[in-house]
């Protein structure tokens, strides 16, 4: 008997029909990947079954039976646990309070606290129920996401885009959680876009593009390929990559030390790297690492570090504004597409105006014929789907607003360019044309620094990597000499073999003072 | 079953249509009210609705009392618009007129009209003092404006009290607490002889061209739209969010000044403890109406000032409370603001497909239990 059966599910939102009758059959034990593009409608799916979103048409069958999930409440009394991509912890109180206010029995909090720490024994995830949520690491943050789902002893666990907040071999613990637990007959649903993982992990896969189900194949005989061929419908295009000619150093960061702003940042400590015209730099790091703080001090946005720790092109930039750093060649594609890098309800032609006022006269009036072609000619260059320059950003998908953004940047012609997370949430279309138009632009002799938590996307487009960890950044590494390993491992904090972190960077500063 | 469902985009039509309908709402609302009270509703409408449009008489009323909410609530949009909270319009307002009647009362036989301008500028620096103290508070100590704001109301009406009870008091007003009537110099020139209408109602008019200009044409306006829609989009795009505060709420309190000002060089001609009529809080109301768009304010501000004129009217042909101004004030607000609603939901009928799937829940509930 099947555990959980869709059968000819569908739903439709007000613009798209994210689900178009599509099924799905899970056995008990059965580790099932749900393989897919953002939009391609996962998460509906794993909504309806979750009880959070009800289906406009079809059946939800559990263990056979028919069943109308009205509320998570109700998913989890029937045996379904679902652990979110982004967490739902509350950061000020402990790991036991968070997963007690997660419960609907009525238990003390002395007692789930003892059942944490079995169920945390059991699989081997360590969890101290007592720690205050912001004091964990992301890591250790899932894992009280994912002991809270377990508490219940569900029969169905349903996994969200789980590994991106993890390091590889944060990665390697979670799976060996997941198979003992799919060895006990709960049955796991592996939401992911990552091709190797699902390889590696799964039993069955599910594959989903554009709400209907394209494909039902067994990854562990599949290639690559071919499951990207049942995604998006065609092979991922190919980058050309070039050798790269490193020339003068644009961007010096030394020493860069700056305390947190909010009470659940990260201190940045003694940061030291530079970036060279004609080369992409990468920032690997798990997220919540300093990444945020770090892009802030680098774009203006905070402006406190001490002058002379930032430098472009030897001049101490640490202080002005982000349109002063504009003015002087430097250009940010933050990684908030809507809100930050973009005002969601203005059209893209003002959104321009945001980073570019080729379009304001010295006295400050807008030419809004100039402003509209501006858009228009990104638009036409960048290949955006939008209604046109009068589009609101938030009408556009996530995928066509960064191509937007990015090009907003990218024609502006800097001399650096800082992005963070440029395919965040983008479609491997979207995806390979931005990384396309990343490595155009570095030929071009522009200098540009890359945060991603994607190690692939780094090790395909960076020539050089440095890790960030804990508010600190290691140093700098060829991408031919990195390997995944040695970066996973660096993620961690341990890019001193002898584990002496300050003892390397004293090093550096020697060598800065000798330079 | 009704049922709220999101739009996928926002609906144009509703955001001119949801003033309209809100406008409805509360004549329906009137009507039931009027009816209650034992009037009758027609008659009541009618003096609410027609009487006040009725002479030319009545058009330039209209016209005196639309100056003053025209002005300020231009100023409160461009502050709601940055997601500055000034409440303070009324105080703002009222040291615009305490400053133009510190200027007026210098006025002597020999100065010729040239003062006008004084009083007015007078006016704006003093509406414009008043909320510098509200942005010197929110930016030097986080202070949150909409409570300073509102309490500078109440200091700047203790202060005309004591100004028009005390120090300058009319020495030959038989003591009533009022200052002396300014002379004509001092007074804006009126538009036609026998109406209280004078070229106060120009400047406002030039002033919703020069907001226009300002919201939709220039980058200044452009950085403080930013800085209300999207904080975090304004840091990055490097706009000052110090300068939004300081300049919006600078432009604000010079409005409501302006506006104060007016009032003394027009139809007030001298400064008395009645000076605050509710212009500064109605004005908040005339803003959202008017979608906070100078040529939105023009019209919802001639209908607030349609609500004034016809709430004195009841009360003198009705024999109705003067308040019931301030319910229909409400009224339309809370309207609108339900009616806002539809801007981003449309309401769906849905067929009773709802209480048939609820039966068969508790069915299932019943097999897995």
């Amino acid at each position: 008997m099947l555990r959980l059966e869709l059968v000819n599910i569908s739903k439709q939102y007000p613009a798209v029909k994210a689900n178009d009758s599509v099924n799905l059959r899970v056995q008990p034990g059965e580790i099932h990947a749900v393989l897919g593009e953002n939009g391609a409608g996962k998460s509906t799916m794993m909504k309806m079954i979750y009880g959070a979103v009800r289906p406009d048409e079809g059946e939800i069958r559990w263990n056979g039976q028919a069943v109308n999930i009205r509320n998570p409440q109700e998913a989890r009394t029937l045996g379904i646990s679902m652990v979110f991509q982004h967490f739902s912890l509350f950061d000020t109180l402990t790991a036991a309070e968070n997963v007690w206010l997660g419960l609907d029995k009525a238990l003390s909090l002395a007692e789930v606290t003892s059942r944490i720490t079995e169920v945390a024994t059991v699989y081997g995830l360590a969890v101290d129920p007592l720690r205050p949520v912001h004091t964990l690491s992301v890591g250790e943050r899932q894992r009280v996401e994912i002991v809270r789902a377990l508490m219940t002893n569900p029969k169905c666990l349903i996994l969200d885009e789980p590994t991106s907040v993890l390091t590889p071999q944060a990665v390697e613990t979670l799976f060996v959680t997941l198979r003992q637990l799919a060895s006990e007959g709960c049955s796991i649903l592996y939401i992911s876009h990552k091709l190797d993982e699902i390889r590696a992990l799964c039993h069955h896969c599910t594959v989903l593009r554009g709400g209907k189900v394209t494909g039902e194949v067994d990854p562990r005989t599949e290639t690559n390929a071919g499951l990207s061929r049942l995604m998006i419908g065609a092979e991922p295009p190919q980058l050309q990559h070039r050798p790269a000619q490193p020339g003068a150093v644009v961007l010096d960061v030394r020493g860069l030390t700056l305390p947190k702003e909010d009470q659940f940042g990260m201190n940045l400590a003694d940061i030291r790297f530079d970036v060279k015209a004609g080369e992409i730099v990468g920032i690997a790091g798990v997220s919540g690492n300093g990444q945020q703080e770090l892009m802030a001090a680098l774009s203006g946005e905070d402006p406190r570090a001490e002058a002379d720790s930032i430098r472009l092109f030897g001049k101490p930039i640490a202080n002005h504004s982000p349109r002063r750093r504009r003015k002087e060649g430097l250009y940010f594609v933050p990684e908030e597409r809507l809100g930050r890098g973009a005002v969601p309800t203005l059209s893209l032609a003002q959104n321009t105006l945001l980073t570019r006022t080729e379009a304001v006269s010295g006295a400050g009036w807008i030419r809004t014929g100039d402003v509209a072609a501006l858009a228009q000619a990104l638009i036409k260059r960048f290949n955006v789907k939008a209604g046109g320059p009068d589009a609101a950003a938030k009408s556009l998908s996530g995928g066509n607003l960064q191509k937007f953004i990015v090009g907003r940047e990218i024609q502006a012609d800097p001399k650096l360019l800082i992005v963070s997370q440029p395919t965040w949430g983008v479609d491997v279309g979207a995806a390979a044309q931005i990384r396309g138009e990343l490595l155009a632009l570095r030929d071009k002799g522009c200098a540009l620094l890359v945060v991603s938590e994607e190690l692939d996307e780094l090790f395909e487009i960076c020539d050089r990597m440095v890790v960030i960890a804990k508010g600190r950044v290691s140093p700098s590494v060829a991408t031919s000499a990195a390997t995944i390993e040695m970066i996973g491992e660096w993620m961690s904090g341990l890019w001193d073999k002898s584990g002496n972190v300050d003892g390397a960077a004293s090093t550096k500063e020697t060598e800065h003072a000798q330079a | 079953m009704l049922k709220l469902e999101a739009r996928p985009e926002q609906s144009r039509l509703m955001s001119i249509g949801s003033p309209l309908l809100a406008l409805l709402i509360t004549v329906v609302v009137g009507t039931i009210l009027f009816a209650l009270l034992g009037k009758d509703p027609a008659r009541g409408l009618y003096i609410f609705f027609v009487e006040p449009l009725k002479s030319v008489y009545a058009l330039t009323e209209i016209a005196v009392k639309a100056t003053p909410l025209m002005l300020i609530a231009l100023g409160l949009a461009v502050c709601f618009r940055s997601n500055i909270w000034n409440i303070g319009a009324e105080g703002q307002y009222i040291l615009g007129a305490i400053a133009a009647s510190g200027v007026a009362m210098t006025a002597d036989k020999s100065t010729g009209p040239w003062i006008v301008v004084a009083v007015l500028a007078a006016a704006v620096i003093g509406g414009m003092v008043w909320a510098a103290i509200v942005a010197l508070l929110r930016d030097r100590f986080n202070a949150n404006e909409i409570l300073v704001s509102l309490m500078l109301v109440y200091v700047a009406d203790q202060l005309l009290s004591y100004l028009v009870y005390g120090p300058w008091k009319d020495p030959a007003g038989y003591n009533f607490p009022q200052t002396i009537t300014f002379l004509k110099s001092t007074q804006m020139p009126k538009l036609f002889s026998g109406f209280r209408v004078n070229g106060g109602v120009i400047v406002a008019l030039l002033a919703v061209a020069a907001f226009w200009v300002l919201l939709f044409r220039t980058y200044a306006g452009f950085q403080l739209q930013v800085g209300g829609l999207a904080p975090a989009a304004a840091r990055y795009a490097g706009f000052s969010s110090r300068k939004a505060l300081w300049t919006a709420l600078l432009l604000s309190g010079g409005m409501a000044g302006l506006a104060g000002g007016l009032e003394i060089a027009g139809p007030l001609g001298q400064l008395t403890p009645y000076v605050p009529a509710g212009y500064g809080f109605a004005a908040i109301i005339v803003a959202y109406v008017g979608r906070l768009h100078p040529v939105g304010i023009v019209f919802s501000s001639i209908l607030m000032s349609m609500f004034y004129i016809g709430g004195e009217l009841a009360q003198s042909r009705l024999g109705l409370p003067k308040s019931l101004t301030g319910v229909f004030q409400g009224l339309l607000l809370f309207a609108l603001l339900a009616c806002d609603t539809l801007i981003y939901y449309r309401i769906r009928w849905q067929a009773s497909r709802a209480p048939a799937a609820r039966v068969s829940v508790i069915s299932t509930e019943k097999k897995v239990a």
